[in-house]
């Protein structure tokens, strides 16, 4: 039939039949008034045409000749590849046996069935995507739970397991903290202090942003505990958490005391602002000396009287913990992810007085890459404060590792550069860098280059804030 | 609490979405594999979201897979329509969903015509189109019957049926008796020749049939048949050659062996049987009718249980949501014509034989068929692709139906709703084609796939029946 349709296209070519000699063929050739003359069998390959004029017939005939003979041109029996659509086909391909995991950065609205895959499969996963409904997220992570595996987020974009940096994480040498983490760069400030400290960590396990909320209840934290608990690697825990609701902290404390393996908390509140304090409590926990954590602090620089803080952050966690510091110094500081209700914003990032803003909170992510990627919005920021006659000291966190800038500093010196070139007043810039040495940007390497555009550079972000702190005269 | 192993190695790494994670872990040396995924090719983001979060929806749909690949499928009976299903005077089974005589397409006029002629209700074609038209004769779905019908489906009292029993579930279900190739009934066709056919086969056929298969002492195993024709070149929709040839050789000793009949009469029935290809598909859709039926009425489950069409309209309907049929407009099949027919002589798709590739061959199974690829229009890369696609859209591989050059995989096996919204890929179809005239008979024979309006309207009800459940 293949050959038929072939020959039919063919100019001054009016009807053709090339099929076995079977009957229901014979007749339907009859039909066509192409019935052959004499005996036929069905062994037989009945070949009939009827065309405009003899060279058309003849020239139809060879090429019935012609296409008979032509083999079927094929990549040698074999399907061409098909591409694996879901999670749940990507999980089918991997042998059963071996660990596996997912990551879900589809938009946010679709996350959820490609999560459910990975459930269903016994499958730990992380979504990083935003936007998924709080009662999805309540059942994935009840769905999880029963399965035995953990939904890391939604809206998670850091964790480290075993020694595999997922989303935006650091290169920790491995130790024997485990981290349980509702906060993606409060995660990178404590792995990357541990680090420093020579300690290092099992695993970080992101749970998500709102984990710790009513809604959630702590679902993925208490089951991260638990999966700690079990590990061999791990033999002390950290919790690192924005503030949580009080009766869910409350039950992740009370589980937490049930275990065998001790778990401290860094959980930020107005109580226990600081991170780094966090880390330094385990480090003493474990017997070890706190080490001088590094800094290039340089000449301080004395802002204009006056002078406000405007810290312009990429990282959520590292925001809410410089407002919780300077907060109680500095009095009210307004932001886009404000500590109360009156102190926020708007869309006024220019505003005068204390300042905190969040770039990469969710409202300003949307249609753009996150700052710790794209920095385009906060340098902006940056020479905004510089054109103001508002005499300021600049707070500024930049977060290394995978999945971040490849080179920070690159961006971000000129434009300090220029800002402190442009600026009426002097205009100090203190910066919490958060990453390690081994990390593909270099601590070391970044520190140095922001320090000699006049920065005053720390890895902890508490410190940073202090010092910033002391430039205004607030300092305690 | 071991969350699947990862604590204790670095785990392989499945990736959705945003590629710069996947060049991290690259970066890292970490095994990594992405998913090539797009938005769902229907469906809104909260039906999605619903039906995937359904707690009952993994334990249903295993249940589900369960029952059909447990479902057996015996031959222990042939009788006519009237007898079996209590097949009322003046009433016709058709293929696919409901339909009136108004809205019914060529081929299916053409049957029913057929059918009104034969039992002897209408003397003429302008009378039985009266009948018809006035709504004197009652028109229902094979399927509401238990029963399925190959294109038109169109079985009336006097027709004879296979009866086919499934000894696990206990199900029963039923089917007509293939009248071959070329001008027949259930391609539309309705003139002497068609007439003469079913006259023997209501005479002779059936009887000799019901005779022989009363006196096999071990019943014939329909579904092994099914099983090894997959072995031998046939996927059991439009290639049957094998298990064609398979029934006969299991039949003739005791048709042979029935008694009062001309020598001549059987002669006739091997002949009738050895001459027709498709002999073996009313026997194989009734088998998969009967694993499907088994699957009928689980909450929660998202696998189909029939894909359908009655010329006009292709229906589904899932194992979630009982008796409802969800309907959209047949396609016509894309394909490659007998003698000089063409695409504008060929009928939208029509007949209960998608229950093959619902059971999970036929399409499904077109890489265990490289023969007919040709046949349908295709390459034999084609059909290896074909086959590895619909994995995706099934929820199980049926190790019963092995496809040998796929390492004797299982054949993709219980087509998924949610799977086939998120991947927006629709289930592959072999079929012939019926022609678009009244009387024609089969044009032709290619590949077709339903209508997306079908499945969006599956999903919108599971996503309603899961929040009510909820």
């Amino acid at each position: 039939m293949q050959v038929s349709r072939e020959i039919g296209a063919r100019d001054g070519v009016q009807a053709v039949v090339v099929a076995m000699a079977t009957p229901l063929n014979l007749e339907l050739a009859a039909n066509m008034g192409l019935a052959p003359d004499g005996d036929t069998s069905p062994e037989q390959l009945l070949i009939a045409i009827r065309a405009d004029d003899e060279d058309a017939l003849t020239g139809a005939v060879a090429a019935v000749d012609t296409a008979l003979a032509a083999r079927e041109r094929s990549t040698g029996g074999t399907a061409t590849a098909i591409p694996q659509r879901t999670v749940g086909a990507g999980l089918d391909e991997l042998p059963s046996d071996g660990p596996a995991l997912a990551i879900v950065s589809v938009p946010g609205s679709y996350a959820v069935a490609e999560a459910a895959d990975a459930i269903a499969a016994g499958r730990s996963v992380l979504v990083f995507s935003d936007g998924v409904p709080v009662e999805a997220e309540v059942a994935l992570k009840q769905a999880a739970h029963d399965a035995g595996v953990l939904v890391m987020g939604p809206d998670c974009g850091t964790a480290i397991v075993s020694g595999v940096a997922l989303g935006f994480a650091n290169v920790v040498r491995p130790g024997p903290v485990g981290l349980v983490a509702a906060s993606g760069t409060g995660a990178q400030q404590v792995s990357c202090l541990l680090d420093m400290a020579g300690v290092g960590v099992s695993h970080v396990l992101g749970v998500g942003g709102r984990d710790l909320k009513e809604e959630v209840g702590g679902l993925a934290t208490l089951d991260a505990l638990a999966a700690l608990d079990a590990d061999p690697a791990t033999e002390r825990v950290l919790l690192v958490s924005k503030p949580p609701a009080p009766s869910v902290a409350a039950a992740v404390e009370e589980a937490a005391a049930k275990l065998a393996v001790p778990v401290r908390s860094a959980v930020l509140s107005a109580d226990s602002p600081d991170l780094t304090a966090g880390v330094e409590g385990l480090l003493r926990d474990m017997g070890l000396d706190v080490p001088v954590w590094p800094s290039r602090p340089g000449p301080a620089e004395a802002p204009a009287p006056g002078a406000v803080l405007k810290g312009l952050y990429a990282g959520g966690t590292l925001a809410d913990e410089a407002m919780l510091i300077a907060g109680p110094a500095l009095g009210d500081i307004r932001s886009n992810i404000p500590l109360r209700p009156e102190l926020d914003l708007g869309a006024d990032f220019t505003a005068r007085g204390h300042v905190v803003i969040d770039f990469g909170d969710d409202a300003l992510t949307v249609g753009r890459a996150h700052p710790m990627i794209d920095p385009t919005l906060r340098l902006e920021a940056i020479a905004a404060v510089a054109s103001s006659d508002e005499p300021a000291v600049l707070l500024l966190d930049v977060v290394l590792g995978y999945g971040a800038d490849a080179d920070p500093a690159a961006a971000l010196v000129p434009a300090l550069s220029s800002a402190r070139d442009a600026a009426e007043h002097p205009l100090p810039v203190v910066i919490a860098l958060i990453g390690t040495e081994g990390d593909p940007q270099g601590w070391s390497r970044q520190a140095d280059a922001l320090a000699a555009a006049g920065a005053a550079v720390f890895s902890s972000n508490s410190a940073a804030t202090r010092y910033a702190l002391d430039l205004l005269g607030a300092g305690k | 609490m071991t969350l699947g192993g990862i604590l204790s190695g670095p785990p392989a790494i499945v990736a959705a979405g945003v590629s710069v994670f996947s060049d991290a872990l690259r970066a890292q040396g970490a095994e990594v594999h992405d998913v090539d995924w797009r938005p769902p090719g229907f469906g809104s983001a909260e039906d999605l979201a619903a039906v995937a979060l359904d707690p009952r929806r993994a334990a249903a749909n295993r249940t589900a897979v369960e029952r059909l690949m447990a479902a057996g499928s015996v031959l222990v009976d042939v009788r006519p329509a009237r007898d079996v299903i209590g097949l009322a005077d003046r009433t016709i089974l058709h293929a696919g969903p409901p339909i009136e005589w108004a809205d019914a397409s060529g081929p299916l006029r053409g049957g029913l015509i057929g059918a009104c002629l034969f039992e002897g209700w209408a003397d003429t074609v302008e009378e039985a189109e009266r009948m018809l038209a006035a709504g004197e004769i009652t028109l229902d779905p094979c399927h509401h019957h238990r029963t399925v019908g190959p294109m038109a489906g169109v079985t009336s009292p006097s027709m004879w049926m296979w009866c086919l029993e499934d000894p696990v579930h206990g199900g029963q279900a039923y089917c007509n008796l293939n009248e071959g190739l070329g001008k027949v009934l259930r391609m539309g066709a309705f003139n002497e020749e068609v007439q003469t056919r079913l006259r023997w086969m209501r005479d002779v056929l059936g009887p000799v049939l019901q005779q022989a298969v009363r006196s096999m002492s071990d019943p014939l195993d329909v579904k092994s048949v099914l099983a090894q024709m997959l072995q031998m070149g046939d996927e059991a929709h439009n290639r049957n050659r094998a298990g064609s040839l398979m029934s006969l050789r299991e039949l003739s000793p005791a048709i042979v062996a029935v008694e009062g009949w001309a020598a001549s009469d059987i002669a006739a029935v091997l002949k009738f049987i050895g001459g027709n290809e498709h002999f073996f598909l009313n026997l194989g859709m009734p088998t998969a009718k009967l694993a499907l039926d088994a699957c009928r009425g689980i909450p929660g489950s998202t696998m189909l249980t029939v894909m359908s069409r009655n010329g006009t309209e292709f229906g589904i309907q899932t194992a979630g949501t009982g008796d409802r049929w969800f309907t959209g407009p047949a396609n016509t099949p894309v394909g490659l014509f007998l003698g000089d027919y063409g695409p504008d002589d060929a009928n939208p798709d029509i007949g209960d034989s998608a229950i093959m590739e619902t059971y999970g061959i036929g399409g499904f199974a077109m890489a265990a068929a490289p023969a007919i690829v040709r046949f349908v229009g295709g390459t034999v890369p084609d059909a290896l692709a074909t086959t590895e696609r619909m994995y995706q859209l099934t929820l199980a591989e049926n190790p019963a139906m092995a496809i040998p050059i796929m390492g004797f995989r299982g054949s993709p096996t219980g087509i998924d709703v949610l799977k086939v919204a998120r991947t927006g890929w629709l289930p592959q179809i072999n079929t012939g084609m019926a022609g678009r005239v009244a009387g024609t008979g089969q044009v032709g024979a290619g590949l077709v796939q339903p209508p997306q309006q079908c499945f969006e309207q599956a999903l919108k009800a599971l996503a309603h029946e899961a929040r009510a459940a909820a």
